[in-house]
This record gives structure tokens, sequence and C-alpha cells, in this order.
């Protein structure tokens, strides 16, 4: 399955503009079925996976005796997991960083969507502007997050300023590469038939650049959570980026864990959203059917 | 050959020259013609002889560096079939053949009536619903030249539209092509390097010389109205097409 292969990076789809398969209504049935009962063994292999994980992380704390500041077991970590929720600890930073990642995918998305159509419309300036995109690109934005926040201190506007950055580039890319992708043939018939300028937009670009774009915005919601978090490292008050640090300092190594639990929680939630999205606006493409 | 004021269409002295990063390629070379209303003309000629470009020009996709295209009507509504049925995969038929006259602003009950009419015409009844993925070649070339029959056009012009299909679905396509054309009386151009497709279908036929391309026989075809697949056995239908042949065989060494 392609999407269990590559789920972080590079999501430029493989061609969407098959045309003349031979799929007639009686094998669309078959294959439905045949995809159910994929995701059901696809939930019983997970279910299964994190069983074995939850198993030998326990087995590894009970084993080696290590103390708890170094690897806490599993039931202290939910333990933990509990106290912090009453306390509301939790959901206070939780929904911190959420609102830095959904901030930041926000504005750097728009940034990066009308960068990008603007680019997917001119070579020349494609050309004036690659080099510093692909200078920014080879910096890290980890390296650059202690300068933001000396610019624009500790408060939420430099974490949401990492998070645009860092969700940039990928939906800068895709942008543009869902434009290019848009067939010439298809940009002819809409000119044979003098479609104006927002027409071609919306009924032709929009739709045709839709399954590249969305993939660049599932691989930006989730980049987002790691820059939020790099920024709230770098320094901050709130966040879950700060509770980690929090549980450094007082070797509280439970609630680091469940720092990072929740934010692996939270990446996934963001991913499968955009998922559902992308479910929802290409159901014309026979989901997964290519793969 | 000369221009006309009751003709279609007006060619005179075209000439198309592209300039790419090899240099400059002729790729039409002072063409004059004219087409009457209603008539069916097929262009024929080898592979890069400009006949795509030719239907380009027409289509107005591209523009013309010598002589002029004109219409008899000062905005011509232009229907155009691909060699690929060119859908766009995210609509279903009866919106892939709605958008012509959804781009025209048009009321939605009044486009749906005029694409329900045209999807009968092509025999896809059962298949409004259908995504282009779940049609087969044929089925998608019907959509493709309903599509371009939605907002009535002065002029079809088809590149090549049953090249990508196999030789029956072709011919039963031709047919069915042809039936469309005398409910719908249409000024026809057909682009096909099938030298039985041209014979069959077409009153006329324009051979093209290779590239830069220029009319190397304009061929009136005498068959009966209307055409059936007999007819490809018959005398007349043999003598044309060995005449086409021999034209374009002397004229370039080969037939592709």
């Amino acid at each position: 399955m392609r999407e269990d292969r590559c789920v972080l990076w590079m999501m430029i789809p493989a061609p969407y503009f098959k045309t003349g398969a031979f799929l007639m209504k009686t094998d669309r049935k078959k294959e439905r079925s045949f995809q159910t009962t994929g995701l059901l063994s696809r939930l019983t292999y997970l279910m299964v996976s994190l069983a074995i994980g939850l198993l030998i992380w326990q087995v590894a704390t009970s084993l080696f005796g290590l103390p708890t500041f170094i690897l806490p077991g599993p039931g202290l970590v939910w333990r933990r997991f509990l106290q912090s929720l009453v306390s509301g600890q939790l959901q206070r930073h939780t929904l911190t960083t959420l609102f830095e990642v959904l901030a930041g995918l926000f504005i750097g998305g728009f940034a990066a969507t009308s960068l990008g159509y603007l680019l997917a419309k001119s070579a020349s300036l494609e050309k004036l502007l690659s080099p510093y995109l692909i200078a920014s690109q080879s910096l890290p934005v980890v390296a650059i997050a202690p300068l933001l926040v000396i610019w624009f201190g500790p408060g939420l506007f430099s974490k949401i300023l990492v998070c645009s950055l860092t969700v940039f580039f990928p939906i800068l890319i895709n942008t543009v590469v869902g434009l290019r992708e848009v067939p010439q043939d298809l940009r002819d018939l809409m000119r044979t038939l003098k479609a104006s300028s927002p027409q071609n937009f919306w009924k032709l670009e929009v739709p045709a650049a839709l399954p590249i774009y969305l993939g660049g915005l599932r691989v930006g919601a989730t980049l987002s959570v790691i820059g939020a978090v790099v920024g709230e490292l770098v320094g901050s008050d709130r966040g879950l980026g700060f509770l980690i640090n929090v549980g450094r300092g007082q070797y509280d190594t439970a609630l680091v864990f469940v720092a990072i639990f929740t934010l692996v929680v939270l990446a996934m939630v963001l991913y499968g959203l955009v998922l559902l999205i992308e479910k929802q606006l290409l159901s014309w493409q026979s989901w997964r059917q290519e793969a | 050959m000369n221009s006309s004021p009751e003709a279609a269409l007006n060619v005179h002295n075209l000439g198309v020259i592209f300039r790419d990063a090899s240099g400059v390629v002729h790729a039409l070379h002072d063409l004059t013609f004219s087409l009457p209303p209603n008539g069916f003309v097929a262009l024929i000629g080898p592979s890069g002889c400009g006949k795509s470009t030719l239907l380009r020009v027409l289509a107005g996709l591209v523009s013309p560096t010598a002589g002029t295209v004109r219409y008899n009507t000062a905005q011509p509504r232009i229907g155009m079939v691909f060699q690929k049925a060119n859908l766009m995969p995210w609509r279903r038929v009866i919106d892939n053949i709605s958008l012509p006259l959804e781009l025209k602003r048009l009321p939605r009950s009044e486009i749906l009536a005029r694409a329900q009419d045209l999807i009968r015409l092509v025999g896809l009844e059962g298949f409004e619903r259908a995504y282009p993925r779940d049609l087969s070649g044929g089925m998608a070339q019907r959509v493709a030249i309903a599509r371009a029959l939605m907002q009535d056009p002065d002029i079809l012009l088809l590149d090549e539209p049953f090249g990508a299909l196999d030789a029956l679905t072709r011919e039963r396509m031709g047919d069915e092509l042809l039936h469309i054309w005398h409910a719908h009386q249409k000024t026809v151009v057909l682009v096909t390097h099938s030298i039985p497709e041209a014979v069959y279908l077409s009153d006329r036929i324009l051979a093209l010389s290779a590239r830069p391309g220029s009319i190397i026989l304009d061929m009136p075809v005498d068959l009966a109205r209307p055409r059936t697949p007999e007819m490809r056995y018959s005398k007349t239908f043999q003598q044309l097409t060995h005449q086409l042949r021999d034209t374009l065989q002397e004229a370039n060494g080969l037939v592709t």
C-alpha cells in the first residue's frame, strides 16, 4: 500500500489522470468489499503491534530494573497521564500547541498557496525567487527558531512563525507541482470553450491540482507539529514542548513521556483529518485504487 | 477552393512557423481552402505534417504566423474532440457534458435537459452518474463528442478522435459519428491517419504533405449518403483509397 510506505514524506501522488480503464460496475463491488476486509485486518495489525510494543516496554523496565527517571514503565506513565489530565495541565498545554500548529498551518499555508500560484503562473518569477527558496529550505528551522524567539519573544507569535515557516515549503512545492500537472489538453479545452480566468481557476485548476495540493497539506500538518515543539523547546512558558522541558528539569520522565505521546496523537489526528478531507473531496478518485 | 462568402470557413495563405530550442520549424505553408457549411472534411497526411497544428489554428489555440482564418460568424463556437477523451476525471459523465454551457452560465435545468438529450444521442443512458475512470475508451470518447456538441458549435474539430481505440470499436464509432452528424448538421473537420476512415466518413479529403504541410490533394468523395459498412467493399471505395494512398506515397515516400 502506497500509503503505508510513505507516511510522512513526499506525497506527490501517482498519476491521477488515468482514463479509459475498463472497470465495470460488477468489478467495483468486488473491489470495495476487498477494501473493507483490508481495513479490518489493518486495524487488527495495529492493535497487535501496539500490544507487542507495550509488552516489550514493560518487560524492558522490569528486566533491567532501570530507575524510573531513566525509563518509567507503562503503568507509571499511564498514572502520570491521568494525573496531568485531572489537574487540567495536559489539556492546557495541548490546546496551546494545537493553536500554534493550526495558526501556523493556516498562515504558512495561505502564504505558500498564494506564492505557489504566482510561481506556477510565472516562470521568470520562479527563476527570480528559487535561489532564496532553495536556500531557505537547506536551512533547518531548528537553527533559526532561537533567532525568532529572540526577535519576537517567548510568546505565541514566535511559535506560530516557526510553524508557518516549516509548513511553507512543502505546501508551496505541491501547489506549484499541482498546477503544473494540470493537463495541457484540458487547458486547451477550456480555451476553445472561451472560459474566463475565474472559471479556469475554479473549474479546472483547483480541482485538477487538489490531489497533489492536499498531499502537501498532509505533510504540512505533521511538520507544523514539529515546528511548534521546536519553538516551544527553544523558549516558551506554555505548550507541550514547554511541558517536556519542565519534566526534564524535574527528572519527571513520566511527564516527558506523556507529552511525547500526546504530540504523537496530535500529529496523527491532524494527519488523519487531512486524509478525511481528501477522501471527501477526491471521492472521484476511487480512493486508493491504484495502490 | 476560392474564398466565398457563403462558406463556413475560409483559410487563406495560412502559414505557421514555430520557434523552439532546435530553431525554426515550418509547420504549415501557404494553405488556402474553404469549407462549405455542414460539410464533412477529412485532413490526412503523414505524422508530423502539421495536420493537428492546422486543427489547433482552426480552434484558435495557435495563432497563424501568415495568412488568415475567417469564420462566417464573428464569435464562432468551437467543438473540439481530442485524441484522448480529455474528460475531467473529477466530474461525472453528465457534468463533463454540461461543462460548455455551465461556462456560459445557462440555467441548470436547461443545461441538464440538453445534456440528457446528448447522452441519449451517443447511447450512454444509465452512465450519467459514472466517473470517467469507469468508462471504456470508446465510451469516454462518446462523452467527449457529446460535450463538443453541447454548445451547438459552428464547427466540430476532431483530432484523431478514434486513434486510441481498437479497430472494431473504431469502425463502430465512425458509424455513430456519421449518425450524430446526420442528426446535428455541422461543419466537421476530422484529422486522421487512416485512409479508409477518411474515405468512409468524409465528403472531401484534404491531403497534406510532410512538413511544412501544404495541400497536395483536394479530393471529393463520391460515395452515397448514408454510408453503410458494406460500402467499404465497393469498387468506388477501393478506387478512392488507392488513389489517396498513391498520392500520399508519391509525395512522402511513406504513409503512416
